[in-house]
C-alpha cells in the first residue's frame, strides 16, 4: 500500500494523490490518538516521582506514621496490604483455578453452564462499592466476623475471583485438543488427563492470571474500607506480624486516601510517595506477570 | 504372528493395570471432581448471595410509611441526617452519574477506538507490543492513585486554565473515568477488529482502496456491533467505579448545569457515607437500596455487552 512509484503503469492521478494524502492524515491522526494515551499517562508518573522524592528511601517503607499520620512512613499499611492480597488470593485463586478447569473441562453446552458463565461475567462487573456492601452485609454482620482481616479478605476474594476464572479458562482453553484426545485414548480418566496434560501446559498461563490479581487487590479501596481497614492502627517499626486475623488494619490504598483527604497539614511529599509506591507494586506485578508471559510464550512446544 | 497358538498372546498389561487401581485413588477422584463441580457453581453463588445479601439489607425501608421509591428515584433531596425532615432523593447523584459517565465516554470512545484502529491497521509488530504493555499498565493502576491524581495533578490544571474555583468537578472526574475505562475500550475494539474476517480486508485491497478507506468503509461498518459491546464495557465501568470519582468530582449534591460544576455520584455517595450511617438505621438501608440500584444498571449493562460479544464470537 505504499505510494505509488512515478514510473508506475498507472499514472498519478489527483485523484490517486487526493488518496495517499487522505491515508498518511488519517495514520497520523490515530497515531496522535495513541500516543494522547501514552503520553499524559508518562507525564502524570513523572509528575508524581518529582513530587515524591524527597520521602522516597528505605526509611519510608519501614517507618511507621508519626504526629497523627503527619510524618514518619507507611509500614503498618504495606504489611496489611501483603496480608489483605495474599489471605484474598489464597481463598480465590484455588476455587477460581477449578471453577475454570470444571468451565472448560466438564461444563457441556447447555443452558445451566450458559447461566454459570453469565453468572461468571456478571460478577466480573459488579461495582466494588456493592462489593463492599456485600461484604459488610455478609461477612461482618451475618457471619460475625466483624471489621477484621478475614471479612475484608474474603471480600477481596470474591471480587478477584471472576477474572481469575477467566484468565484460567484462556489458559486451559490453549492447550490443544488433540494433547487431551491422546491421553484419553490410552486409557486415563478425565481428571488423570487433567491433573497430567492440562495442568502442567497451562500453568504458566494460570500463574499469569493470578499474578495481575495481585496489584488489583493491592489497589482496591472501596471493598475493603467498610470491612475491615482502618484508618491508623498502632504498630512497632519493622514488626513482620502485628496483626491478628481478626483485627482490624491499615492498607496502603486506604492509607492514600485518608492522608490525601481526611488528615489536615501532611508533610506534601508523602501522599506522593505513597502514591508512588503503589504504582511500583503495579509495575512490578505486570512486569512480572509479562516476563512470565514471554517465558512461555518462548518455551512453547505446539 | 500367522499362528497364534505357537506365539501366546502378550499379557493385556493396560488393562490389568486399570483393574488394579486402588479404590481410594477411585474414591479420591471422585471426591476431586466433586470440589470441581462445587467451585464452578459457586460463581453463581456469589452473584446471587450479593444480590440477596443487599437486597435483604434495604428490604425493610422499602416498607416505611415515610418512604416512596417514587421520591427515592425523582427527587434531589438528600438530607439522611436532619433531625426535622429527613429525605432521600437520589435524583442528584443519578444526574451526577451520567454526566460524569457521559463526559468520560465522550472523551474515551473516540480516543479509544482511534488508539484500536492505530493498534491493529497502522502500526507495526514492536510498536503494538509496547501500546499494549502500556495499556496493560494504564488498566491496572489502582482507582484511588487515579483519584488522587485528580485531586492534585488534574484539578490544578482545570483551575488554571477554565478559571473555575474548584478543580473538583465533573470535568475532572470525566478525564479521570475516560483515561481509565480507555484500555477496556481499546482492547475489545481491538478483538472486535481482529474478528473481521480477512476476506473482507482482501476484497477491498483487491480494489485498491487505501487503508484509510478500508478502515472507515469496511471495517467499521463490520465491526459496528463490537465497538458498541466496548463502549457498553466502558459504560459499566464508569458508572461503577468508586474511589476515583469520589475524590475528583466534589461532593456536591445537586443536579450540575456545566462542566465545571461539583457533584456527588451514586457510587460516591454510598463510599461517603456508609461509615457515618448507624448500621439498620434508614439511612443505612437507603444506601444500600442505592446499591441494589447500581448493581441492577451494571447488570444490565454487562448482560447487554455480552450478548452482542457473543454473537460476533458464535459469526
Amino acid at each position: 500500500m505504499n505510494a505509488l512509484p512515478a514510473s508506475s503503469r498507472f499514472t498519478e492521478t489527483p485523484a490517486v494523490r487526493r488518496k495517499l494524502r487522505q491515508e498518511a492524515l488519517a495514520k497520523w491522526i490515530f497515531c496522535a490518538m495513541a500516543a494522547a494515551m501514552v503520553v499524559p499517562l508518562l507525564l502524570i508518573v513523572g509528575y508524581l516521582v518529582v513530587r515524591a522524592a524527597p520521602s522516597l528511601n528505605l526509611e519510608f517503607l519501614l517507618e511507621v506514621p508519626k504526629r497523627g499520620m503527619t510524618e514518619g512512613g507507611i509500614w503498618p499499611a504495606l504489611i496489611g496490604t501483603l496480608y489483605l492480597v495474599f489471605i484474598s488470593l489464597a481463598v480465590s485463586a484455588p476455587i477460581g483455578i477449578l471453577a475454570a478447569v470444571y468451565l472448560n473441562e466438564y461444563a457441556r453446552d447447555n443452558w445451566f453452564n450458559r447461566v454459570i458463565n453469565l453468572a461468571v461475567i456478571n460478577l466480573a462487573g459488579v461495582p466494588s462499592i456493592v462489593h463492599a456492601l456485600f461484604g459488610l452485609g455478609a461477612f461482618v454482620y451475618a457471619a460475625r466476623f466483624g471489621y477484621s482481616i478475614i471479612s475484608a479478605s474474603l471480600t477481596l476474594a470474591i471480587m478477584t475471583l471472576p477474572v481469575i476464572i477467566a484468565s484460567t479458562r484462556e489458559a486451559l482453553a490453549s492447550v490443544p485438543r488433540s494433547f487431551r484426545e491422546a491421553c484419553w485414548n490410552v486409557g486415563a480418566t478425565r481428571w488423570q488427563t487433567i491433573k497430567a496434560i492440562v495442568l502442567p501446559n497451562s500453568i504458566s498461563g494460570i500463574l499469569t492470571g493470578v499474578i495481575l490479581q495481585v496489584s488489583r487487590a493491592a489497589g482496591e479501596t472501596a471493598p475493603v474500607m467498610f470491612t475491615g481497614v482502618v484508618f491508623f492502627k498502632s504498630v512497632e517499626r519493622g514488626d513482620l506480624l502485628p496483626y491478628y486475623l481478626n483485627e482490624q488494619c491499615m492498607a496502603l490504598s486506604m492509607h492514600l486516601y485518608t492522608i490525601s483527604t481526611q488528615v489536615p497539614g501532611v508533610q506534601p511529599s508523602i501522599p506522593f510517595a505513597t502514591a508512588v509506591v503503589l504504582l511500583a507494586l503495579v509495575v512490578i506485578v505486570n512486569a512480572t506477570a509479562i516476563s512470565l508471559r514471554v517465558y512461555l510464550r518462548s518455551r512453547k512446544k505446539w | 504372528m500367522t499362528d497364534p497358538q505357537r506365539t501366546p498372546p502378550a499379557p493385556p498389561i493396560f488393562a490389568v493395570r486399570a483393574a488394579k487401581r486402588a479404590a481410594w485413588a477411585v474414591g479420591g477422584e471422585k471426591i476431586l471432581e466433586a470440589l470441581v463441580y462445587l467451585c464452578g457453581f459457586s460463581a453463581i453463588v456469589f452473584v446471587l448471595g450479593i444480590f440477596i445479601f443487599v437486597f435483604k439489607e434495604a428490604l425493610p425501608v422499602l416498607t416505611r410509611e415515610n418512604f416512596s421509591l417514587a421520591e427515592f428515584l425523582g427527587s434531589s433531596d438528600w438530607y439522611p441526617t436532619s433531625e426535622s425532615n429527613k429525605r432521600y432523593g437520589v435524583f442528584a447523584m443519578i444526574a451526577g452519574t451520567v454526566a460524569v459517565t457521559v463526559l468520560a465516554m465522550v472523551i474515551a470512545v473516540p480516543f479509544g477506538l482511534g488508539a484500536a484502529i492505530y493498534l491493529s491497521e497502522f502500526c507495526g509488530q514492536k510498536t503494538r507490543e509496547t501500546l499494549k504493555i502500556v495499556i496493560e499498565f494504564l488498566a491496572a493502576v489502582p482507582s484511588v492513585v487515579w483519584g488522587f491524581i485528580g485531586l492534585t495533578v488534574m484539578s490544578r490544571l482545570i483551575v488554571q486554565f477554565t478559571g473555575a474555583q474548584v478543580g473538583v468537578n465533573v470535568l475532572n472526574g470525566g478525564l479521570i473515568l475516560a483515561l481509565m475505562s480507555v484500555p477496556i475500550i481499546v482492547s475489545i475494539s481491538e478483538d472486535a477488529l481482529k474478528a473481521v474476517p480477512d476476506s473482507y480486508r482482501e476484497a477491498a485491497i483487491a480494489l485498491g482502496v487505501t487503508r484509510w478507506q478500508l478502515v472507515w468503509r469496511v471495517l467499521l461498518p463490520a465491526a459496528k456491533q463490537g465497538l458498541l459491546a466496548a463502549v457498553l464495557l466502558g459504560v459499566g465501568r464508569g458508572v461503577g467505579e468508586t474511589m476515583a470519582v469520589l475524590m475528583a468530582t466534589g461532593h456536591a449534591v445537586h443536579i450540575p448545569h456545566s462542566v465545571l460544576d461539583s457533584v456527588r455520584t451514586l457510587t460516591a455517595n454510598i463510599a461517603a457515607e456508609l461509615g457515618e450511617a448507624p448500621a439498620g438505621s434508614d439511612h443505612y438501608r437507603v444506601l444500600f437500596l442505592t446499591g441494589v440500584l447500581l448493581f441492577t444498571l451494571t447488570f444490565g449493562v454487562n448482560l447487554i455487552a455480552d450478548t452482542i460479544v457473543r454473537g460476533i464470537r458464535r459469526k
